[in-house]
């Protein structure tokens, strides 16, 4: 009868447990001792989920690293193609939601709740400034056939893409569709009284707005760079074949380099190979050995100009503009930044739970888990967009 | 209304762990990685060569480095997680510089050797996905058995 023995005693500290209300607060589950136990092994499984997201990215990064390796002279003409300025708005714009987010942390910490609501659709307003202006990116490239392997098409004589591009809108479409529910849905809630369904679209509709001022933002910088449309379409020609390219550079891509006939030519390396065929010259054998080697190796890194260095593929013009060459480059890009936009699309998810969870004031000084975890989220993303920016906008 | 219940009790083991990082550390942190982006962004107009790779890396990982600390409360939070965080960038290391080392190898199964620039296109740019894929195979396929048997 050990069970009955004990029934008094978990009677007491049940009762114990419903004087002192604070000892089971509604957000503590049961399972959890205090709320500060509950956040720690909240915490612990966020970062686990993070270590998984590294490891998945960092697949794409050591394609990205292979093909970079290999193809040097494809990443510095095809860099010509992503429009630096575009990507460096998209670097601040979340810099800032990352700014925007750990301070949404600190309000659910010191219980500021409107000021959270404020900053969480911030975050999410920046969110969609972030696709906005990558929809516009994205819809420019597929304009001018810049796609991956299979669909690659880009040529500079291609038909020059006339008014807005139908592949803006249909990635525009959700949003809008979006917009114009939570209008009709912020009206209705206004006309049947629901204060909550009201404070929870009002910032709603200001974050899917945002998403038209990304594209304008977007728009604006694009048009910017192809103001002078022809003149832009020469310079990607010019990148893309990168014979010439590196004249008016200091430094050439090795695989690219224009034939320099300074000292160690393959003239006189053929000299070499004639004397280097007697066994006995094993000097001239280990020189020239030497000299296939810094071949070998200036195919893959970046040589100063007149340097000892020949080019090891002189007088090939390597064409860039195919579709094993630039078509796998901007396979790389859209899976890469694809990716990414998909885990920014999933942040907007979490994002507008939270938002509707601090309308409803769910989260306090003890219970500021949920927002800390998607800011966790929201960081490694940033964080992986701080690499990305540099690896594939600012090659030269 | 829980949220008020526990105000008699500040002091209890276990409810009082939250740290608010100060305002003014956030901003700090923002101004810098804005000032990182900008230089960033300046230094690729400069033709470094080699160091050109490195040195973007080197202001990215400073950048990463105060995302982690101060955004994600690293330089605060429990030692295990960072533990946990920084076993992955192991990992990743060790993924990365073993596919590195022998990347030459595959170099040709991964590209073929001929391979010609697209033709310029007629159709609009909403016809690519319904050419007929048999058009968009590189013509040179008949040339290259060709040349295996030379």
């Amino acid at each position: 009868m050990a069970t009955t023995e004990s029934l008094p005693e978990i009677d007491e500290s049940h009762g114990h447990g419903h004087d002192h209300d604070h000892d089971h607060p509604a957000f503590l589950a049961h399972h959890f001792d205090t709320p500060e136990q509950q956040f720690d092994s909240g915490k612990l499984g966020m970062w686990l989920f993070l270590v998984t997201e590294i490891l998945f990215f960092s697949g794409l990064f050591c394609a990205y690293a292979i093909f970079r390796a290999n193809n040097p002279e494809v990443f510095v003409g095809c860099s010509e193609f992503l429009n630096t300025k575009l990507g460096a708005i998209n670097t601040g714009v979340l810099l800032f939601s990352s700014l925007t987010m750990a301070w949404a942390v600190r309000c659910a910490q010191t219980e500021e709740f409107s000021k959270l609501t404020g900053l969480l659709a911030a975050t999410l307003s920046c969110a969609m400034v972030f696709l906005g202006v990558k929809s516009i990116e994205y819809s420019h490239k597929w304009d001018l056939g810049l796609l991956p392997p299979k669909f690659y098409s880009f040529h500079p004589d291609n038909p020059h893409p006339e008014g807005i591009s139908p592949y803006l809108i249909y990635m525009a479409l959700p949003f809008a569709i979006g917009l114009v529910g939570l209008v009709a849905w912020y009206f209705y809630s206004r006309s049947s009284k629901n204060e909550f369904a009201m404070a929870v679209a009002k910032p709603l509709i200001v974050v899917f707005a945002f998403f038209f001022v990304g594209i304008g933002l977007g728009m604006i910088l694009e048009s910017g760079e192809g103001h002078d449309d022809h003149h832009a379409s020469a310079h990607h020609d010019d990148a893309l074949h990168a014979e010439g390219h590196g004249s008016d550079a200091e430094f050439v891509a090795g695989g690219v380099a224009p034939f320099v006939p300074a000292r160690g030519t393959t003239g006189e390396k053929s000299v070499l190979r004639r004397l280097a065929e007697d066994e006995t010259n094993t000097g001239i054998r280990s020189d020239l050995a030497a000299r296939d080697r810094q071949g070998v190796t200036a195919g893959q890194g970046v040589v100063a100009r007149g340097s000892e260095i020949a080019a090891p593929i002189t007088g090939v013009e390597t064409e860039i503009n195919t579709r094993s060459r630039a078509g796998v480059f901007f396979g790389i890009y859209y899976v890469m930044t694809g990716i990414h936009a998909i885990h920014i699309l999933c942040g907007i998810g979490v994002l507008i739970w939270l938002l509707v969870r601090s309308v409803r004031r769910d989260f306090n000084r003890q219970y500021f888990g949920p927002v800390d975890y998607v800011g966790l989220y929201w960081h490694i993303v940033d964080l992986i967009w701080i690499y990305l920016f540099p690896l594939l906008y600012l090659i030269r | 209304m829980h949220s008020h219940a526990h105000a008699d009790t500040p002091h209890r083991e276990g409810y009082d762990f939250a740290h608010p990082f100060p305002v003014a550390g956030l901003l700090a942190v923002f101004v810098a990685l804005t000032v990182l982006t900008i230089l960033t962004v300046y230094q690729a107009s400069f033709d470094l060569g080699n160091w050109d790779i490195a040195l973007t890396m080197f202001i990215a990982t400073i950048k990463a480095t105060l995302v982690m600390l101060f955004f994600m409360h690293l330089a605060f939070d429990k030692p295990f997680n960072l533990i946990i965080f920084l076993s992955s960038f192991v990992f990743v290391a060790l993924f990365i510089t073993f596919t590195l080392t022998d990347a030459r190898l595959n170099a040709y199964a991964l590209e073929p050797e001929v391979d010609e620039p697209p033709v310029p296109r007629v159709i609009g740019p909403l016809d690519i996905g319904k050419e007929d894929p048999e058009s968009l195979q590189v013509e040179p396929a008949e040339t290259e058995p060709a040349a295996a048997t030379d």
